[in-house]
């Protein structure tokens, strides 16, 4: 079925055809319609789940964990200062290894308020061991939910979908709503092995030393490292069965360019005809959009950019006293690499400021004037 | 007399309570009523170690523990996704003291009991934060030492009322009991097991080293602490109708503070306080009862 819908609706489809069970979502800017949807969704009966609707987002994590941790198949949705008042429990999701699968709308962190884009409040979590998907069109929003159950239930840890405030959320595109059952047969139910179970009793997240804790981290760390190829397989899967195909990482005109811009979500969207345009100037230039953040795919990074001349990381996200962090963690990914190329960082879009065609041109024109990079972070249009 | 306990143990030895602990004791007791198919979670508390160190546990039913200002939230949670798996007999129940219930858990118990989820909420309290060490909570009473509260500066503030705040939401049942009146407490759990909607159970559990006081009078303080009135017993249905559930001959305040070291300080002037606040609080609740006999009387008749 062919449906024309905004990117927050792409998520409640997904959540519906992944036959959630229990949602527990708190109200924010701009991600009320994901919720709004489903909760429609859940009082006309085409989902059956519950829908508990909690007093704030620190509840809403909780209580998807304690639906997750009884065993039921669990979605929230959240973003910016409701991400950040997760904080703790997104933590303790992935401690207790619950296959929570969360929508995060990026939305630029306050003060001052604001409720446009940029990725500060996600790239914040990226130490809480929540898988992180990085989407850049309505129907990756949809397919990528789909996907994210289909890995987190497989390595217990939570996932979490990303995309842009208004760019994507409140766009509006062409998208294919896979069939149910096509669905079911690619995600079947999910019988969680270590539920609270009255039959098996079981204490989980009690009080451990350092003779334990240590093996517990090093088990999330092995399990997360597990998505990479998960990613890779179920992506292929995804392909054969709806024609989508997704995997960590979209290349773009990749395989001759000695200029490769590496960035991430709606700015990769925007980055395609700028290399349209300079590959018909007779530039080489290609594009990789990473998709997935967490776990990074650092090896296949390696692969796609040794050798090339230059690489451009454009950020929609800063990381205060570093870097934009997907040009940190890039680099730091290439720095065992011989002959690894220079690398340039570009921090643009933070609060929803447009990223438009010839800005990223800009970029890419002035890293070809450079032999090096002489600084950390090149700000894009700052008024000064 | 009829023994009236569950002798069903669900709750093992060789748990990480300190000596005389009343709230290994009120678990013990409300295990034997909740029984076997039921479900707890447990945030930041003294319980989150009596329950014992990774990979054992104390208590034989599922536990999941949490941070310490989610145990309502996360009881929600687990009531929905049984509930969506189909079961809806075990009983899901929330286990915290008093800090993760007055203090920083109560913004996700309001919200649970404002939405009446189907779960039962039990608070046991010991009076202070025990497990880190004994500093005041606002459950702390009035003219108690606690860490940070020192004997120069006690408690100045009442203790919050929970009983009250929970009955102002108006869920179905909300009860307070102690660990000295087994029977009483066990009875408390049974009937929140029959009512479906939010429960609120708020104990009475002694703490001999927060309390300064000797392990092997536990159970003695906790029915002193019900005798001088300190510590009523009495439920609240649909937030609106009290019932006393014993009314003792009021017993001098003194038997209650003096076997305890966090009240050793205070003054003849000062206990005299405590006993205005604490009558004036009982001659509410005792309004309050009388208020609500012909609604207990009607729903007698009824089921007559």
């Amino acid at each position: 079925m062919q449906k024309v819908m905004m990117g927050n609706h792409a998520l409640s489809w997904g959540a519906l055809l992944s036959r959630a069970e229990v949602i527990a979502a708190y109200p924010i800017t701009p991600q009320t319609e994901v919720v709004e949807l489903l909760s429609n969704m859940c009082a006309d009966g085409s989902l059956k789940a519950e829908f508990i609707k909690v007093e704030s987002e620190h509840s809403a994590m909780a209580a998807s964990m304690g639906a997750s941790a009884a065993g039921a198949r669990t979605f929230t949705a959240t973003s910016a200062q409701g991400l950040a008042l997760m904080h703790e429990v997104l933590h303790w999701a992935t401690g207790a290894r619950l296959p929570i699968v969360m929508g995060n709308i990026n939305r630029a962190m306050a003060p001052p308020w604001t409720i446009w884009t940029d990725q500060t409040d996600s790239i914040a979590q990226r130490d809480t061991g929540w898988i992180q998907i990085y989407t850049s069109s309505i129907q990756e929003i949809l397919d990528s939910v789909i996907q994210a159950y289909k890995i987190a239930e497989q390595i217990y840890l939570p996932a979490m979908v990303v995309l842009d405030s208004f760019v994507l959320s409140h766009t509006n595109e062409n998208c294919e709503v896979p069939d149910q059952d096509k669905v079911d047969a690619y995600l079947p139910r999910f019988e969680n092995a270590y539920r609270l179970n009255t039959d098996k009793p079981a204490a989980f997240g009690g009080l451990t030393g350092p003779d334990w804790y240590y093996e517990l981290r090093y088990k999330i760390e092995r399990d997360i490292q597990k998505a990479l190829p998960l990613f890779e397989e179920t992506g292929k899967e995804f392909g054969e069965m709806f024609g989508r195909y997704y995997g960590l990482v979209e290349t773009y005109k990749l395989d001759d360019a000695d200029i490769v811009l590496v960035t991430s979500a709606s700015i990769a969207s925007t980055a395609r005809p700028v290399i349209d345009q300079m590959r018909s100037e007779g530039h080489k230039v290609g594009l990789i959009r990473i998709r997935v953040f967490r776990p990074f795919p650092s090896e296949l990074l390696r692969k796609l950019l040794s050798g090339r001349k230059k690489v451009l990381v454009v950020d929609r996200n800063i990381s205060f006293g570093m870097s934009g962090a997907f040009y940190a963690e890039v680099k730091a990914a290439l720095y065992n690499v011989k002959g690894r190329p220079p690398m340039w960082g570009y921090i643009a879009g933070l609060g929803g400021r447009d990223v438009p065609v010839d800005v990223i041109k800009g970029m890419i024109e002035q890293t070809m004037k450079e032999d090096h990079p002489t600084q950390d972070i090149i700000w894009i249009g700052v008024k000064r | 007399m009829r023994y009236t306990i569950p002798e069903q143990e669900i709750m093992c030895a060789g748990h990480k309570a300190c000596q005389g602990c009343g709230a290994a004791n009120a678990m013990r007791f409300a295990l034997k009523a909740l029984g076997p198919k039921t479900m707890l979670t447990l945030p930041a508390c003294c319980w989150s170690v009596i329950d014992g160190p990774f990979p054992y546990s104390s208590v034989g039913v599922p536990l999941f523990h949490t941070a310490f200002e989610t145990a309502a939230a996360v009881a929600s949670g687990i009531r929905a996704g049984l509930d969506m798996r189909g079961d809806t007999e075990t009983n899901v129940v929330a286990w915290a003291g008093d800090g993760g219930t007055f203090d920083i858990g109560i913004q996700a118990l309001s919200g649970t009991v404002e939405r009446n989820d189907n779960v039962i909420y039990v608070c046991y309290d010991n009076e202070a934060y025990m497990n880190t060490g004994v500093q005041r909570s606002s459950a702390t009473p009035w003219g108690a030492v606690t860490s940070t509260t020192p004997p120069r500066h006690f408690k100045q503030e009442r203790k919050k009322d929970m009983m009250a705040i929970m009955a102002a939401h108006g869920i179905p049942y909300t009860a307070s009991a102690s660990v000295a009146y087994a029977e009483d407490l066990i009875r408390k759990v049974n009937k929140a097991k029959q009512i479906t909607g939010s429960k609120f159970l708020h104990i009475i559990a002694p703490c001999p080293p927060g309390w300064r006081s000797s392990p092997e009078i536990t159970i003695q303080l906790a029915r002193l602490v019900v005798q001088t009135h300190m510590f009523p017993l009495y439920e609240i249905y649909e937030g609106r109708y009290y019932k006393l559930s014993m009314d003792p001959k009021k017993k001098p305040i003194t038997e209650y503070l003096k076997p305890q070291g966090r009240f050793r300080h205070l003054t003849e002037e000062q206990v005299a306080e405590i006993d205005r606040q604490v009558d004036e609080r009982y001659a509410w609740l005792k309004e309050q009862a009388e208020r609500s006999k012909p609604w207990f009387e009607a729903k007698k008749e009824k089921k007559d």
